[in-house]
């Protein structure tokens, strides 16, 4: 135990001392944090220069008060020039477009028959802007034409909202299951990067002590499978250690930016929403909803949450990094572990894709269940699973099934492991790593 | 007790391959054990039983008498074939570290450490780490990680290579101390003339077998030709050639006398001392050479293994 805890430690003193854990641990977030402003505050920039778009209305129906100026766009009517030489003028022109509204018979037919002249082809939200503007004016004309009232429609207007219970009674929204996917989908997310980086760093360290030669040295000492245990805690212990540094710091940055820049979270937001949207979302804030989303995630299974993910973290860490660590001490380089890569990746791969096509769709359908047992799957579906509430004997047919493969694994990785690290030369194939198991002592 | 190992007919199979077959040997207390044969022969896969790094298909060792179990790591030292430490780890931290696997507190491996590598010359050293030193730098840092847990057996694997032939001196020296304070000491290698000069025992392995054993001077005598070589300066070469030619097997020989005169090999008849052929050559010329050819280790495993196939 004691010489285990030898080897965790100067596993994890040699990850973390790394210079690229260190990179890797204090920029990323910063950079990412940067990018996410930085392209914030392009898309703004972008939205500061002003468009100016014409409109030329023959049959006189809209007037100023329909094509209101925004930020960025203002309307200009130039009905009284005729469309060729509006057309002309703008093509010569700092402008825009031209909106063409043609005389026509019928607002029917109107409807299908409203044009846009622009030099390049213009962005979607200005014609969907536009298109929502001109949808807005015909069904209030063609309200007027059929002799209702508008402001009846528009007090008739009632929003509905299931409020969804499961029967323990805990309340649900079509908010708070996005929120469910979210949470879910980023702990799944996490756990494959995490198995991936340092799974891949758990076969690098093998490699090194196999090509340094050292390895004779260490085995002298103590057991190979002491060793390779040692190396995938120390290893899975660097890896919290950065996720948890990670959540620190993206806490802060969120709660000084805040602070410092008053970055209006509702602005970022608004920018990419059609204003019906917006409408709608001011009256789920209105009443209260958003208070009850932040509500709501506090009143998620958190603490379990964050006990299954250490829980399937770990367990598909070790699963795979045993696994890893078997394929680093086969090869002599990391050239060669190409070959035997490949089957470690897919089921991970496999996991976050059948996360993301079934659970979303449908949490507790066959598939989701069963993806969330297998054990090279189950670490990434059952956390996506978890947030939207999994019966306890399920969890517990999970876990113990990963409990029982990872022993499993990492009893078979171990033999393969202490036969490979003494192999040098020929590059092994899946019959040789076959006999290797079968290898007594 | 007075053999420190036993190894007992030991087999070790790996698949088809046999690497050890049946090895018996014997390895005294206190002494310099030489463990002979060319690559492949099997010496490594002994090592590495003898380190529990792999556990033999059948066979029994002893360790002062005591079954092998995995606490005896701790009172064995080895120095593989194949050097290496962490290139990234500094040369202090990282003789820490080793030693502590072997069991020592920090403290006391510290203490040692500093007494190593004061006697070395290579406390500089202690925070560079190991890629910035020369390989022959970084294999005196390997021989103190060896011997600094004061382990009562040692196991040099081609102890020499890659040691200049000064450190190589100094580190037989050290070796030879060791084994004064009570260590007995195993060296393996093929290149036999590197040790032989040390070895108190040897025993030669060829082809998974064991093919001799027992203590160098008595399988010296028993591998000896009673063959001398001898230097005579004499004007008359012909004629004491006929005259040996006709008591003894002669055969030439490649030693080079300073003086003009007759060398050859000289093979004198078993139980016959060489006093007879000192007096017949003493009256033929003047003696400046007479050397009993003992056979080198080297000679011997040619020998035995002509002998066992």
């Amino acid at each position: 135990m004691k010489k285990l805890k030898l080897i965790i430690r100067r596993e994890f003193l040699a990850k973390i001392k790394n210079r690229s854990f260190i990179m890797m641990t204090f920029l990323s977030p910063l950079l990412m944090v940067g990018i996410g402003f930085l392209v914030f505050f392009l898309s703004k920039k972008n939205d500061e220069n002003v468009k100016k778009i014409v409109y030329v209305d023959e049959y006189q129906l809209f007037s100023k008060d329909d094509f209101e100026d925004s930020k960025s766009v203002h309307y200009s009517d130039y009905t009284l020039l005729g469309i060729e030489e509006t057309k002309k003028k703008v093509e010569a022109g700092d402008y825009y477009g031209v909106l063409y509204i043609p005389k026509k018979d019928s607002l029917e037919i109107l409807a299908n028959s409203i044009e846009f002249y622009s030099k390049d082809s213009p962005s979607m939200s200005v014609i969907g802007n536009l298109e929502s503007k001109v949808a807005a004016k015909l069904r209030h004309l063609k309200l007027d034409q059929l002799g209702i009232d508008s402001e009846k429609i528009k007090a008739s207007r009632i929003s509905a909202g299931i409020k969804m219970y499961n029967f323990s009674g805990e309340q649900s929204s079509k908010l708070i299951n996005g929120l469910k996917i979210g949470v879910g989908a980023i702990a799944g997310y996490l756990l494959m990067m995490f198995v991936m980086i340092y799974g891949t760093s758990v076969m690098r360290s093998v490699i090194e002590e196999k090509t340094s030669r050292i390895i004779e040295i260490i085995v002298s000492s103590v057991k190979p499978f002491q060793l390779m245990l040692g190396k995938i805690i120390g290893n899975a212990s660097a890896g919290l250690l950065q996720f948890f540094i990670w959540g620190i710091i993206l806490l802060l940055i969120s709660l000084v930016s805040s602070y410092v820049f008053g970055i209006d979270m509702t602005e970022v937001q608004a920018s990419k929403l059609s204003p019906e949207q917006i409408a709608t979302m001011k009256a789920a804030a209105g009443n209260g909803e958003m208070q009850k989303v932040i509500q709501e995630f506090f009143r998620l299974p958190l603490v379990t949450i964050f006990i299954l993910f250490i829980f399937y973290f770990l367990g598909g860490f070790f699963l795979y990094s045993s696994l890893f660590a078997a394929v680093g001490a086969a090869v002599d380089s990391e050239t060669d572990t190409q070959q035997f890569m490949l089957p470690i990746m897919l089921p991970l791969i496999l996991g976050v894709y059948v996360g993301f096509a079934t659970v979303i769709n449908d949490p507790h359908g066959p598939i989701s269940t069963i993806f969330s047992m297998i054990p090279f799957t189950s670490p990434i579906v059952m956390l996506m699973r978890v947030p939207f509430g999994v019966p306890w004997y399920e969890i517990a047919i999970s876990m113990a099934l990963l409990l029982f493969t990872f022993v499993f694994m990492v009893w078979m990785a171990a033999k393969i492991y202490r036969v490979g690290i003494l192999m040098y030369g020929k590059k092994p194939t899946y019959k040789d790593l076959y006999k290797w198991i079968k290898y007594k002592g | 007790m007075s053999n420190l190992l036993e190894i007992n007919n030991v087999t070790k199979k790996y698949g088809e391959f046999t690497a050890l077959n049946n090895v018996t040997l014997n390895i005294p207390k206190g002494s310099v054990f030489g463990l002979l044969g060319p690559n492949g022969a099997g010496k490594t896969s002994l090592i590495r039983i003898i380190n529990q790094i792999t556990l033999p298909d059948s066979g029994t060792i002893l360790l002062d008498g005591e079954s092998l179990e995995s606490s005896h790591i701790e009172q064995i030292g080895y120095l593989p074939e194949e050097r290496g430490l962490y290139k990234s780890m500094k040369v202090g931290e990282q003789a820490l570290y080793l030693a502590q696997l072997k069991g020592l507190s920090k403290t006391e491996a510290k203490k040692r450490l500093k007494y190593w590598f004061d006697k070395f010359e290579i406390g500089a050293w202690w925070d560079k780490k190991i890629e910035e030193l020369s390989k022959g730098m970084a294999q005196k840092v390997q021989f103190i990680v060896t011997v600094l847990h004061q382990p009562k057996l040692l196991i040099f694997d081609e102890p020499f290579s890659g040691f200049d032939p000064i450190n190589a001196q100094l580190i037989a020296k050290e070796i030879l101390q060791l084994r004064d304070e009570g260590a007995t000491i195993i060296f393996s290698t093929h290149r036999m003339e590197s040790v032989e000069e040390m070895c108190d025992y040897i025993a030669l392995i060829n082809k998974s077998n064991k093919i001799v054993d027992g203590k160098l001077d008595d399988i010296k005598r028993q591998y000896r030709s009673n063959t001398f070589q001898i230097g005579l300066k004499t004007s008359n070469s012909k004629e004491i050639e006929t005259v040996l030619n006709q008591q003894f097997e002669v055969s030439p020989t490649d030693y080079r006398m300073l003086n003009e005169g007759f060398t050859a090999n000289v093979k004198i008849p078993e139980n016959e001392s060489p006093n007879g052929l000192i007096s017949l050559l003493m009256k033929h010329g003047e003696l400046q050479h007479f050397l009993e050819l003992v056979p080198s280790a080297n000679d011997i495993f040619i020998q035995a293994v002509h002998k066992n196939s």
